[in-house]
């Protein structure tokens, strides 16, 4: 029964993160890029990270599996505005269909401060 | 026993898979924010690997290098926006 429910869990990770494999390939955009790999891949190593706390049942362990997946929450967002921001600086070209860019021309360009 | 199974043949797999894919996007990114962006979803899945890793050796030792690697791939993630933001600072 352990068995099962860990296998599930495991499996369940495994297929979050190759569909966010998948859109990383396949999105045409940078930024969409962006959206499908830091939510996708922390919720799916969260689900493996969670499997084998509950294979190991252990309180160190769980303790370790714990740190890992808050280390992953807190860290995923910072990570992404900053590349985000970076990018959006680094004028990398949006997709040719988007409509509407909604920061355009409401930052200084030089010193990267908000008009605001 | 189904266990043992279910790692080597779906789990490993799927995430061997991804791995390749992102090693895809790595080679071809037109920009380097997407290079930057494949690194750090490449260090998330080598977390993975190493938990599914030790469950299947029975090994918990393996998830203290988890942490570690966590806290690598986000320093380098920061260092590489930091200064690609600054590059494009006129001032």
């Amino acid at each position: 029964m352990l068995e099962l429910i860990v296998g599930t869990l495991l499996i369940c990770g495994a297929v979050f993160v190759l569909l966010s494999s998948i859109g990383l390939i396949r999105m045409p955009d940078l930024f969409m890029r962006m959206s499908s790999t830091t939510k996708a891949v922390t919720l799916g190593v969260g689900f493996i990270l969670i499997g084998s706390a509950v294979f190991f049942n252990e309180t160190g362990i769980t303790a370790r599996a714990f740190v890992i997946i808050l280390f992953l929450f807190i860290t995923a967002p910072i990570g992404a505005h900053m590349i985000g921001r970076a990018a959006y600086f680094d004028k990398v070209p949006l997709w040719k269909e988007t409509k509407t860019d909604e920061l355009k021309g409401k930052y200084n360009e030089n010193d990267h401060r908000l008009n605001s | 026993m189904i266990l043992e199974n279910i790692i080597s043949y779906i789990v490993l797999p799927l995430l061997g898979l991804s791995l390749f894919f992102v090693f895809v996007r790595i080679l071809i990114g037109p920009s380097i924010e997407d290079r930057i962006i494949a690194l750090d979803v490449l260090t998330s899945i080598g977390i993975a690997f190493l938990s599914v890793y030790s469950v299947q050796s029975n090994n918990p030792l393996f998830l203290d290098i988890g942490i570690i690697l966590g806290i690598i791939s986000f320093l380098s993630t920061v260092a590489f926006s930091h200064y690609l933001e600054r590059k494009s600072k006129k001032c």
